[in-house]
C-alpha cells in the first residue's frame, strides 16, 4: 500500500481580475462609492458656528477636551449612551438589512468594498481590462510592465494617503492640521495615524482585497443567522439555467456557460454553484449575466436577487411570491420595531435633555457639622455644566418646609460663573438656626435650584438636610 | 513518489481532498488556509522574539529580564510624575513665595493651591483629623467656625509649620492648662463645671453655677477671658459656644478641669515643602470656616 502524497495545508492566493460591466447595479454602486466616499472625505471639512469658545467644525470628536460635535447636538462623556444607542440601532440595522436583502452591507456600503472597487478602477484604467491584465500578469518584469505596476501602485497610494489624511481631520480643526501637516508641525500621533491607515488601506484595497472578506471579517460568519430561505439574496435560476452548454441544443438550459458572471466577480468565485461564504451579493454578476441575456435574446434574471423559498414555485412555472411578502416578516418587523423604539428613545431623550446640567451631592463625611453658634450646617458639592459658547451666571437658591440659610464657599453672592463649556463645581453652605426644627430632626427635605441670570431658565436638585438627631 | 494526484483522497460529497487522517470513519476534509497567513504566523514569532529581548519578558528569582529599551512602568509612572511636576513649576514656586492674604485674589493659583493642599491633607492629616476634616474627639474639626489658635489664613500655615506643643520646634503654639485637681476641692470643680455648663445653655445646677462663678472668674478667666469667650493667641478655647473638642457634659467637664487636656501636632515645616504648607493653609481655610 502506497502512503498518500501529504496533502497542502496552505495554499497561495489565486489572483483575480474581475472584467468591466456595466447594468443597473453596477450604475448603482457607482453612486453609492461617490457617496460614501464623497461623505468621508468632505464632512471634516464642513463648518458649524457655535460660538467664539468652541470649535467651528460641523463633524468633530475632539478627544482632548472629551466632546464630540455632530452639526447641533454636542456630547459629553457622561451623555455617551447616545453613542451607544447610535451603535446599536447600526447593529441592528445591518440585522435589518441582512435579514431582508442578504449581504447588502458587504456588497454595496463595506469600506473594503467601497474601496477595492475604486482601486480597480485605478488598476483597470491604467493596465486595461481582465484580458490585459491576465497578460500582464502573465508577462516578465520588462519595462512596460515595471512602468504600470509603479503607475498603479502611486495612484493607489496617493489614495491610500488621502484615507489615512481625511481620518485625522475628525479629530481636530481640520484646516488647522491640514496646514500643520504640510509644514511638519503637526503631532507625531497625528502622522502616524496616517501612516498606518495608509499601508492598511493601500495592502486591503490593493493586495488583500477578498482575502479580508474570506478570513479576516467576522461579519460573513455571523450573518448566516440572520439570513433563512425568504431573504432576498443574489441567485442562479439553476432550474431556468441547466443544464448549461455553450452549443444551443434541445433540452439544454438558458445559460450558455460564457463565463461572464465568474470573470466579473471580485470575489473570484462561481455563483451558479449556489449561495457560499465568499459572495458578497455586489450583484454584478447579475448585471453581467442580464448582459448576455439580452444578446442571445433571452430574458434577463438568470441570476438574480431572489428568494430561495420561491424555487419550488418558480420550478413549476409559477410567479414567485411579490417581493413584500417576502421582505415582511416576524423577524424583519421585529428588527424594524427594535431598531424605531431605540430610534425614537434617543430622540426624545435629545429632546428632552435639560439645557441646564446640574448634579448634587450631600457632603457625607462628615453628615452634618455644629457651627459655635451652635446651628447646624450641611454641604453639598454642586457641579453645573454649562454647554454654551458663553459664560454664564447662575443664581443659587433652595425652597424647604424648613427655614434654612444657603450660602456658597468663596463668595459673597449666591452667584456663581460657570465659564464656557465646562463644568464648575461649588461648595453651597445649608444652614438651619439651632432653634429650628431642621437642626434637631433627623432629615428634611430641600430643593436646590438653580436660575440662569439672563436667560431666567431654572433647574432644581431634591436632596435633604441631615439634623442633629440621626 | 508517483503522480501525488493518484494518492489524493477525496471525499465524496463535498468533492474536498482530505488530509487523510480518520477517526472511526469521521475523515478531515483539507481547506487548506492562505499561505499568506501562515506568514503572519511566522511574523508573530519574529515579532515576539524582539519583544522580548526589547521589553521586560523573561520572569527570574529576583524581577525579570529587563530587556535592551529599558522600559519599565514604573519608570513611565515616575517620568509622568516629573513632567508633571516640571508644568507646574511656576505655579509652585509662586505659592512657596505668595504673601497668603492675598492668594485668593490670584484664581488660577488659589485654584491649584487648594487641589495640591487637598491631596497633602489626606497624606498627612487626615489620620488626625479624619478624611472629611470633621476631626474626632480631641482633634479638631476643621469644617466649623471655632478656631483654637486662630482661623486666617496665616494663623492656620504657622499652626502646619510649627505645630502645638510638640518639642521639637521652639516656635510650636503653647499653652497649658493647670490640672486643677491639684488646686481645687471636689466641689469646687463641680461648680466650676456647672458654670461652664450654664454658659453654653445646657441643663446646669443653678446653684452650683453662681458659685462657680467665682471660682471661674479667680481661676479660669486669665486665659479663657471674663466672658468665656477664650483667647486664640494662647489656644484658650470659647466656653460659651456649642462646639467641644471632648466634650461638654458634666463628666467629661470635670475631666478636663480636673487633670487638664494636652493635644499635640507635629510641626509640619520641616516635613513639607514650604509651597505645601501654603497649599494645605489654602486648602484648611476653604473648608467652611476660615477667617
Amino acid at each position: 500500500m502506497t502512503t498518500p502524497q501529504p496533502p497542502k495545508l496552505f495554499a497561495p492566493q489565486e489572483p483575480i481580475f474581475p472584467r468591466r460591466v456595466s447594468g443597473f447595479f453596477r450604475t448603482l454602486k457607482w453612486w453609492i462609492m461617490a457617496v460614501t466616499l464623497g461623505i468621508y472625505y468632505l464632512t471634516p471639512w464642513i463648518r458649524w458656528d457655535r460660538g467664539p469658545a468652541l470649535p467651528d467644525q460641523a463633524v468633530l470628536i475632539d478627544m482632548a477636551h472629551r466632546r464630540f460635535y455632530f452639526f447641533w447636538i454636542e456630547i459629553w462623556p457622561h451623555e455617551f449612551y447616545f453613542v451607544a444607542g447610535l451603535l446599536i440601532m447600526a447593529g441592528l440595522g445591518l440585522f435589518l438589512f441582512t435579514s431582508a436583502l442578504g449581504r447588502v452591507w458587504c456588497g454595496y456600503a463595506c469600506p473594503q468594498t467601497v474601496w477595492t472597487d475604486l482601486f480597480i478602477l485605478v488598476e483597470r484604467w491604467i493596465e486595461g481590462d481582465r484580458n490585459a491584465r491576465v497578460r500582464l500578469w502573465k508577462a516578465g518584469w520588462n519595462f512596460r510592465k515595471w512602468r504600470m505596476r509603479i503607475t498603479k501602485w502611486a495612484v493607489w497610494l496617493l489614495i491610500a494617503v488621502a484615507t489615512g489624511g481625511a481620518w485625522v481631520f475628525y479629530f481636530t480643526d481640520a484646516p488647522t492640521l491640514a496646514r500643520d501637516l504640510i509644514a511638519g508641525t503637526a503631532h507625531p500621533v497625528a502622522y502616524s495615524t496616517i501612516a498606518v491607515l495608509t499601508a492598511t488601506t493601500f495592502v486591503f484595497g490593493g493586495f488583500m482585497r477578498e482575502q479580508i472578506c474570506i478570513y479576516m471579517c467576522p461579519w460573513p460568519r455571523i450573518q448566516g443567522a440572520m439570513m433563512d430561505d425568504d431573504t432576498l439574496t443574489v441567485a442562479y435560476r439553476d432550474w431556468r439555467g441547466e443544464p448549461r452548454a455553450k452549443k444551443r441544443l434541445e433540452g439544454t438550459g438558458d445559460c450558455i456557460d460564457c463565463m461572464a458572471c465568474v470573470n466579473v466577480c471580485p470575489m473570484g468565485i462561481d455563483i451558479r454553484e449556489g449561495q457560499q461564504m465568499e459572495c458578497i451579493t455586489c450583484a454584478l454578476c447579475i448585471d453581467a449575466c442580464d448582459d448576455v441575456m439580452t444578446k442571445i435574446g433571452k430574458p434577463r434574471g438568470l441570476i438574480d436577487y431572489l428568494a430561495l423559498a420561491d424555487e419550488p414555485e418558480e420550478r413549476a412555472g409559477k410567479p414567485p411570491k411579490p417581493v413584500w411578502k417576502h421582505v415582511l416578516r416576524t423577524r424583519t418587523v421585529l428588527y424594524t420595531t427594535l431598531w424605531s423604539l431605540i430610534g425614537f428613545g434617543l430622540v426624545f431623550a435629545l429632546f428632552i435633555r435639560a439645557d441646564i446640567d446640574l448634579t448634587v451631592e450631600p457632603v457625607r463625611n462628615p453628615q452634618y457639622i455644629v457651627m459655635s453658634d451652635g446651628s447646624v450646617r450641611n454641604t453639598y458639592t454642586l457641579r453645573l455644566r454649562n454647554k454654551h459658547g458663553e459664560p454664564r451666571d447662575f443664581e443659587i437658591s433652595l425652597t424647604s418646609d424648613a427655614a434654612l440659610q444657603l450660602s456658597l464657599e468663596g463668595v459673597d453672592t449666591n452667584v456663581m460663573t460657570v465659564a464656557p463649556d465646562s463644568t464648575t463645581q461649588a461648595r453651597v453652605y445649608v444652614i438651619s438656626a439651632p432653634q429650628d426644627a431642621a437642626a434637631t430632626m433627623g432629615t428634611t427635605a430641600l430643593r436646590l435650584w438653580v436660575e440662569d441670570v439672563e436667560s431666567g431658565e431654572r433647574a432644581h436638585r431634591d436632596t435633604v438636610f441631615n439634623g442633629k438627631d440621626q | 513518489m508517483s503522480d501525488p494526484k493518484k494518492h489524493q483522497d477525496i471525499d465524496k460529497e463535498t468533492g474536498v481532498e482530505t488530509t487523510g487522517h480518520e477517526w472511526d470513519g469521521i475523515k478531515e476534509l483539507n481547506n487548506p488556509l492562505p499561505r499568506w497567513w501562515l506568514w503572519t504566523f511566522y511574523l508573530c514569532i519574529v515579532w515576539g522574539v524582539g519583544y522580548m529581548i526589547a521589553y521586560p519578558a523573561w520572569p527570574l528569582i529576583n524581577g525579570a529580564t529587563a530587556g535592551v529599551l529599558g522600559y519599565s512602568t514604573r519608570g513611565e509612572v515616575a517620568a509622568e510624575i516629573d513632567r508633571y511636576k516640571e508644568q507646574n513649576a511656576d505655579l509652585t514656586s509662586a505659592l512657596a513665595e505668595v504673601e497668603l492674604a492675598s492668594l485668593g485674589d490670584d484664581e488660577a493659583l488659589n485654584r491649584f493651591a487648594v487641589a495640591a493642599g487637598g491631596a497633602v491633607f489626606r497624606t498627612n492629616c487626615s489620620q488626625c483629623h479624619g478624611s472629611g476634616a470633621a476631626g474626632a474627639k480631641g482633634y479638631p474639626n476643621l469644617l466649623d467656625d471655632d478656631w483654637l489658635w486662630g482661623g486666617t489664613i496665616e494663623d492656620i500655615a504657622y499652626t502646619v509649620n510649627h505645630g502645638i506643643r510638640n518639642e521639637t520646634d521652639l516656635d510650636a503654639h503653647w499653652s497649658q492648662m493647670p490640672a486643677f485637681g491639684d488646686v481645687l476641692e471636689k466641689e469646687e470643680i463641680s461648680q466650676v463645671v456647672h458654670y461652664v455648663m450654664s454658659l453654653s445653655s445646657t441643663e446646669h445646677d443653678a446653684t452650683l453655677a453662681t458659685a462657680g462663678a467665682v471660682i471661674f472668674d479667680e481661676q479660669c478667666s486669665s486665659c479663657h477671658g471674663v466672658n468665656a469667650e477664650g483667647d486664640t493667641s494662647m489656644g484658650a478655647p470659647n466656653l460659651g459656644d456649642a462646639i467641644w473638642l471632648y466634650g461638654g457634659d458634666e463628666a467629661t467637664l470635670t475631666e478636663t478641669v480636673t487633670y487638664s487636656r494636652f493635644g499635640v501636632m507635629p510641626a509640619w515645616g520641616p516635613r513639607l515643602t514650604p509651597s505645601d504648607v501654603n497649599a494645605v493653609a489654602a486648602y484648611v481655610h476653604q473648608l467652611g470656616g476660615g477667617e
